[in-house]
């Protein structure tokens, strides 16, 4: 007998349960049948519709779903009592359920239906009991689904997804007895609750209470990535012609296990949005005018053919985009154009991530897995808002909860996370460095850190030693307005746990002293030994679905793809060998460097794939008058975005449904793209376009590609990390990079063995506090962060295409604590101006206490609000990453 | 002051003001008495003694349990034995002020008896008085007391429930200053040597709870008092609570130290206003007398007790449900095992017990075990209160030794039924128990025998139903109630009890079906079985007694369209009986819905399409009893 096993019998029939397992999950997982209802392989069990029951030695009915088998036992599933008890449950069910099931969204997945099937319940034996059917309004205020109350059985399961998986609890019991129902908070309609749409609860609902609006079979479906954030969730695309018409989850993807977001679930709609660009666009006299291909390729390769001198041309690569598109682009600026001036937003975002990761331990991206997440012991979560950037991610912690982890939050904004927190620290924002080398100076102190793990695996620890001397704990109180206690407590709870992870995101980066944030993180982690191992780590969360892949693919000024450095000759020598050409031995410029140029006048020639700059940067004047001042600008994407609407000629992109390709997302995973419709009207790939571009520039090899799986082929052959990254290894199953060839399985956790750095060693970084760079003053007396929230993608062009997202979320507010807003005399929800010395705009004001005094937050989604035009563009000095997270602004009411 | 001074103290307060020249009068101010006007009375007598400028203390104190007398107080002069008065008015109020507090008269017309001076300060025990005026009793000879051995309630009605050293001049936290002297295994020995099972219903010996728990290794612990009474017709607690809250508390501390936990909670529901105050008080006071805190009177045991306002959800009696009330959730039960003395509140080990039980631990620790434990039979040591209501005269609290027969209790100290009508049925153990025959009369009130007979002793509810009561309007009333109560978490309890009032409702209505009375039985075994919670598994209870035990009630309803006891109105009607109507019109001029007819002087006649069974006529008609209801209805 293994110890892992648990010997028993259901109706004499011998059976193994594994240990951990119920009664009611041996019985399933051996072919048993026991009708359950409330039962939910991923909830916690409740014991409430009572149809498991089962009978145990000593005649007690005991619930099949929450007891576990111990060694010996014998249960029976019929017995006179039992089968009265459970057929009586089960008759009235049915005698209270609307029975309309030919026209019910949810005939044939019914698991009531299965239930009356299974006792047989028919009219006769039905006979005498009195039915009694509610009369509940359905509540169809969401866009999405509608819940109606008359068909739910009361299961609970919407319930404890809700708060248990998604820790958004939306929706509890309400009222006592028969009327008992599942009610938001105080019974109001589900589109003015806390819901975010999530669509999880539709996905558990076992009858028909719960369904979406839109309800159509599709004639097929195609297994792909989701398009939207950095965690890459497996999505089911549905097809209906040449028109998609559902999404749902991949309960086998080893990240999101069938769970999505309300963006993954629902807002595909921009795929056939009859606003998408769907013929090349040329501007003549101001207006744009459709052309056709051939015309549109010839302007472009005849324009461009005047700027491969010098550094008068520049592109920037999209994260949205696949590998593919983005291999291509880069090899075209460096190829076609003679230069390395090609960049991607990751310049905006998680740049002082890969500058100071590959300095300390020799890559940027996230050193461990989010499929770890779930069995942690110990998560701290930095500088990210994992429930409205990453939501899947963030049920991944809550998982990790409900499994015992820990959670230290660190955030200024009191999070949604925070709730869950068995800490949560809420510093003063832009003082994180003092705050996590305080942290290590506790470590220290109280000797807590890994000495082996440093003296074997790191260097330059005297230098951090050095550095921490100096560093005063009273200081470190002052700075960051944290009590010390409560920092120690952190330090001991981190220092403390066998393993331990690191997450986090933009709060980090998106300062003018973003990589010394990271440097600091590093630090951390490297002074227990959280690095190299299993559940630990230091896990910068990636944004966007491919900003990874996009950085991978060497859409970086400095690097070729798979981060060889274009300075090295050894590697020039490679790819010039491999693509017939002389290359530039010259770093490019950086994404402000390029605005610059181009305001200067330098930079007269640019191209941008898949981004909308004019948006989603800072001080977004600055970026219009750059790009007006350009001779000429490109922009290719699949809508005519305020950066498109700038451009002399565009090209209609192909959306991800439409291509296929691949993405890598936030844990070093590439995963398949496929096509599941045919572009859009005379849309193209992207990959396509610059091909076909390329060949018009007089290209005779090199861009002949016919399938986005050569592109893929021709990468594995150049970036050793994407050595294995081929389609016909990634048709079943994705792989994280460094996978070397097709046989290698690819890289879960880095640096187990040697850090990648170019002494194997992993490096210590001394620091010193430096300060935001604009601080507020009398006249700016608050400090505005920036974020995103669930309901949109960056600068909203795929999600707010569709009404109903914008009927979720439309203008972005300003946050702001409810003592400040007393101070001004707002009351919610008024319009008021936010001003900061680069512009004025105006924004609705919510009064939470999510912000604390004197930090306001905005998202910076909606293109009416506009936030970034008032966003500082101050920078690291590294990465020349924009400080979104912190600038001075005033509020005024109006 | 040490604590010994200060009981000391208490003791001297409490004696001077009984014996002093100024009078005292006590007006029994708990919930019962105040709704049967004691502020009025007390308004009234301030009011007199201010216009004439007299000398008296007025003191609210508890209640003794004689409801049906209410407004009750006491009044004591110097020389005289403590005088009850009963059923004050306004105007006699007026006059016991004039005639015996400023005068010689006591009035001795509106008292039902007396207690020495004595005993009125040293604790009243078991009944046994003399007779000092002529006519008046001595109170505990009165034939609903002197069955009665009041140890739970001994000081209710005697002291002020607000001050808290009234209740040291009773004794007590002498149980309490006892128990911190002893190790925790030695409290739990005494518990376990008056053989005290849990006061909450189901009985459960309270030592053994205790020791799961202070056994367990668990660093923090709880321990809670459930105060949440919600049975129709129970007041057992509530009483006790505005009568003598430090009792309850005492009983908290002890247990908190016996089983070694730091915070005490009591949950007590909102509608219990004046209970919820007096705790609040009390709790203040216990404070600023160091027994709650940090080092309580220097034995190194800390404690604090809070108070957790429940929203008055029957469920929430049911220990894990209450668990959850507190930690801010719904309040629904969960499977147990785990039992709380396992995994608790907030996850921890943690015991709940009853008020009774608590002031049960307050007066073994006082009194010693072998005092509570010498009352009672085998397996059921020691008193118990219980709530008289329904149709029996005397109505209100006891408190009786366990095993008692339910006819001494119904006839000896209940006085039988109201208006001597013929006694049909007990109901005990509130919704969750049954309803007894006549034939059980006999059966002694013990947690054993009475689930024997069918029902549970519960927390002590006893309500009375006579002749005119219908038995399947009874089942019915008890199912809508739980059917409201029910959580709604499982399956058979929320629909089934739903299924099963329908299924009344029609019976009662002349709708019901001849299966039904299968179906019922089908139903109620299944919901037994299935449900998860002690609300659900008894809530059948009532049906299944009363189908047992009034089978032909139902077979009549269901079979005749006949109502027997004459109450379900769809099947009764209202009919003249010539032989007696005057004709007097009486019922003619208060029918709302013009049913009657007839001359004056001549019989008048129900037009029955157009009654509503409203019973004006047949109130009207009390002096001819002319009116008569009838069933089956006359069609």
């Amino acid at each position: 007998m293994s110890e892992l096993e648990v010997n028993f019998t259901i109706d004499g029939l011998k059976i193994k349960a594994k240990k951990g397992e119920t009664i009611l999950q041996a019985a399933l997982r051996n072919g048993i049948y026991i009708p359950h209802l409330c039962y939910h392989p991923h909830l916690k069990p409740t014991g409430s519709c009572r149809l498991c029951l089962v009978e145990n030695e000593e005649s007690r009915l005991i619930t099949s779903c929450e007891n576990q088998p111990t060694e010996g036992m014998e249960v029976s599933t019929t017995s006179p009592k039992l089968d009265n008890a459970k057929i009586t449950v089960a008759r009235l069910l049915v005698a209270n359920h609307q029975t309309d099931c030919l026209t019910c969204a949810q005939d044939n997945q019914c698991k009531l239906q299965e239930i009356s099937s299974y006792f047989g319940i028919d009219e006769k034996n039905m006979d005498n009991l009195r039915y009694s059917i509610t009369d509940i309004p359905i509540d169809d205020s969401n866009p999405f689904l509608k819940r109606n109350l008359n068909k739910c059985v009361l299961c609970g399961i919407c319930v404890r997804t809700c708060r248990d998986r998604l820790g958004v609890s939306a929706i509890d019991f309400g009222y006592r007895g028969y009327n008992t129902r599942i009610s938001t908070f105080s019974d109001g309609p589900l589109l003015e609750s806390n819901c975010v749409s999530c669509g999880e609860c539709v996905v558990a609902c076992p009858v028909g209470a719960l369904v979406n609006n839109e309800n159509q079979k599709p004639d097929r479906e195609v297994k792909t990535t989701c398009t939207y954030c950095g965690v890459g969730c497996g999505i089911y695309l549905g097809v209906r012609g040449s028109k998609v018409i559902s999404s749902r989850g991949d309960p086998h993807h080893p990240l999101s296990k069938g769970n999505l977001c309300v963006k993954g679930r629902y807002a595909f709609k921009f795929i056939n949005n009859p606003d998408r660009l769907t013929t090349p666009l040329i501007k003549k006299n101001g207006d744009f005018v459709e052309a056709s291909w051939d015309e549109a390729l010839e302007f472009a390769a005849e324009k461009l053919s005047g700027y491969r001198e010098g550094y008068s041309f520049a592109a920037i690569s999209s994260a949205r985009c696949t590998n593919e598109d983005n291999y291509l682009l880069q090899k075209f600026t460096r190829v076609m154009m003679g230069n390395n001036n090609v960049d991607n937003s990751a310049r905006s975002c998680h740049a002082p991530s890969v500058a100071a990761l590959a300095e300390t331990l020799g890559s940027g991206a996230m050193s461990n897995s989010i499929d770890e997440i779930e069995d942690s012991e110990c998560l701290f979560i930095i500088g990210t808002n994992p429930t409205q950037s990453y939501p899947v991610l963030s049920m991944r912690i809550m998982d990790a909860l409900a499994n015992g982890a820990k959670l230290i939050v660190v955030d200024p904004r009191d999070i949604e996370l925070a709730e869950y927190a068995d800490l949560h620290i809420q510093h003063n924002p832009g003082t994180d460095v003092v705050l996590i080398m305080g942290m290590i100076k506790i470590i220290l102190e109280e000797n807590l850190q890994d000495q082996e793990f440093i003296d074997s695996r790191c260097e330059n620890f005297e230098q951090l030693l050095e550095s921490l001397e100096k560093l005063d704990l009273d200081y470190v109180e002052q700075i960051t307005g944290v009590n010390v206690d409560k920092i120690k407590e952190a330090a001991r709870m981190y220092a403390n746990s066998d393993a331990a992870a690191i997450f986090y995101s933009l709060g980090i980066t998106e300062h003018s002293h973003g990589t010394d944030n990271v440097f600091a993180l590093s630090n951390l982690a490297l002074v227990t030994g959280n690095i190299g191992k299993p559940l630990a780590g230091i896990n910068p969360i990636r944004g966007q679905n491919n900003v990874q892949g996009s950085c991978d693919m060497g859409c970086l000024p400095d690097v070729f793809p798979g981060y060889q450095k274009v300075e090295e000759k050894e590697v020039r020598h490679k790819f010039q060998k491999a693509w017939n050409t002389e290359l530039s031995p010259n770093k490019g410029m950086k994404m402000p460097e390029m605005m610059e140029s181009a305001v200067k006048g330098d930079l007269k020639a640019m191209y941008i794939m898949g981004e909308n700059p004019v948006h989603s940067e800072p001080d977004s004047k600055n970026i219009v008058d750059a790009l007006e001042n350009l001779d000429f600008l490109i922009v290719q994407d699949i809508f005519l975005t305020e950066t498109a609407m700038l451009a002399d000629l565009v090209f209609p992109g192909a959306s991800f449904a439409e291509k296929d390709g691949t993405f890598a997302n936030a844990d070093r995973r590439v995963q398949r793209v496929r096509q599941a419709i045919k572009p859009v009207g005379d849309s193209k790939p992207d990959w396509q376009i610059i091909s076909e571009l390329a060949q018009k520039m007089g290209a005779s090899t090199g861009f002949n590609f016919t399938r986005g799986e050569e592109v893929a082929a021709e990468i594995a052959t150049l970036a050793p990390i994407y050595g294995g990254m081929v389609y016909h290894c990634l048709e079943d199953e994705s792989r994280q990079w460094p996978c070397l060839s097709d046989e290698h399985v690819g890289t879960p956790i880095l640096h187990q063995d040697v850090f990648a750095t170019k002494t194997g060693k992993a490096k210590f970084i001394p620091l010193h506090y430096r300060p935001p760079a604009e601080l507020p003053d009398e006249e700016y007396p608050l400090v505005l962060t920036t974020g995103r929230i669930i309901y949109h993608y960056h600068s909203s062009t795929m999600t707010a295409a569709d009404e109903s997202m914008k009927k979720l979320y439309d203008l972005d507010p300003v946050e702001m604590n409810p003592s400040d807003a007393e101070k001004l005399d707002l009351v919610d929800g008024e319009q008021v101006r936010v001003i900061s010395r680069r512009g004025e705009i105006r924004a609705p004001i919510k009064i939470t206490e999510r912000s604390p005094e004197s930090l306001v937050f905005m998202a910076f989604h909606s293109p009416e609000t506009k936030t970034n035009l008032i966003t500082s563009s101050a920078c690291d000095p590294v990465t020349k990453t924009p400080e979104f997270k912190y600038c001075a602004v005033r509020v005024e009411k109006i | 002051m040490n604590f010994n001074d200060l009981i000391k103290q208490s003791k001297a307060e409490y004696r001077n003001l009984i014996n002093n020249e100024t009078p005292v009068v006590m007006i029994g101010a708990a919930t019962c008495g105040n709704s049967a006007g004691a502020q009025a009375i007390k308004t009234t007598m301030e009011d007199e003694l201010q216009k004439n400028q007299g000398e008296c203390k007025i003191i609210e104190v508890g209640c003794i349990g004689l409801c049906y007398e209410e407004p009750i107080i006491t009044i004591i002069k110097k020389g005289s034995p403590a005088i009850f008065y009963r059923q004050l008015t306004p105007k006699k109020a007026k006059k016991l002020i004039n005639s015996y507090v400023l005068g010689d008269d006591p009035l001795l017309e509106y008292a039902m008896g007396t207690v020495s001076i004595k005993q009125f300060e040293e604790g009243i025990g078991e009944g046994h008085s003399e007779t000092v005026f002529d006519g008046v009793p001595a109170l505990f000879d009165l034939p609903v007391l002197k069955p009665q051995v009041r140890r739970i309630l001994r000081n209710c009605g005697f002291t002020d429930p607000t001050n808290i050293k009234h209740y040291l001049a009773k004794d007590g936290y002498t149980g309490f200053l006892k128990a911190i002297k002893l190790k925790p295994d030695e409290i739990i020995e005494q518990v376990k040597a008056a053989r005290l099972r849990g006061r909450g219903g189901a009985g459960f010996p309270t030592w053994l709870k205790w020791q799961l728990c202070m056994e367990s290794e668990s660093e923090t612990k709880y321990l809670i008092c459930n105060a949440d009474e919600g049975d129709p017709g129970a007041f057992m607690n509530r009483s006790l609570l505005e009568s003598d809250p430090h009792s309850v508390l005492e009983g908290i501390l002890i247990a908190g130290y016996a089983i070694g936990a730091k915070v005490g909670y009591i949950y007590c529901r909102t509608e219990y206003p004046l209970a919820l105050k007096r705790l609040k008080n009390a709790i203040i006071q216990l404070r600023e007398q160091g027994l709650l805190g940090e080092d309580i009177l220097g034995s190194g045991f800390d404690f604090d007790i809070q108070i957790k306002e429940g929203a008055g959800a029957f469920v929430c009696g049911e220990e894990t449900a209450l668990i959850a009330s507190i930690e801010g959730k719904r309040g629904m039960p969960r499977t147990r095992p785990p039992f709380p003395t396992t995994s608790g509140l907030w996850g921890e080990p943690t015991v709940i017990n009853n008020v009774e039980t608590m002031a049960s631990v307050a007066l073994i620790m006082q009194k010693g075990p072998e005092l509570f434990a010498d009352k009672g039979i085998e397996n059921n040591r020691g008193t118990k209160t219980f709530s008289l209501a329904g149709q029996i005269k005397n109505t209100g609290l006891i408190e009786v030794p366990l095993g008692k027969t339910l006819r001494e209790v119904i006839y000896d100290i209940g006085g039988g039924i109201k208006e001597d009508k013929k006694f049909k049925a007990v109901q005990i153990g509130g919704p969750s128990g049954g309803c007894l025959p006549e034939k059980f009369l006999d059966t002694s009130i013990d947690y054993d025998s009475l689930v024997g007979a069918g029902a549970i002793m519960g927390s002590g509810g006893l309500v009375v139903m006579d002749d005119d009561n219908c038995m399947v309007d009874v089942a019915r009333y008890f199912l809508e109630f739980v059917q409201n109560e029910s959580c709604g978490k499982c399956v058979p309890c929320r629909l089934g009890t739903r299924q099963m009032l329908d299924i009344l409702t029609d019976i009662t209505k002349g709708e019901g079906k001849d299966s039904d009375e299968n179906l019922l039985h089908q139903l109620a075994e299944g919901i037994r079985a299935a449900s998860l919670c002690g609300l659900g598994q008894t809530a059948p209870n009532p049906v299944l007694t009363t189908l047992r035990f009034f089978e032909d009630e139902y077979k009549a309803h269901i079979q005749e369209k006949k109502c027997p006891a004459r109450e379900c109105k769809s099947l009764t009607s209202f009919e003249v009986d010539p032989q007696l109507c005057t004709g007097c019109m009486l019922c003619l001029k208060s029918c709302p819905v013009e049913a009657v007819t007839g001359e004056k002087n001549e019989v008048h006649h129900i037009d029955q399409d157009k009654c509503i069974q409203c019973g004006t006529c047949f109130d009207s008609c009390y002096k001819s009893k002319a009116i008569n209801r009838v069933s089956p209805k006359i069609s």
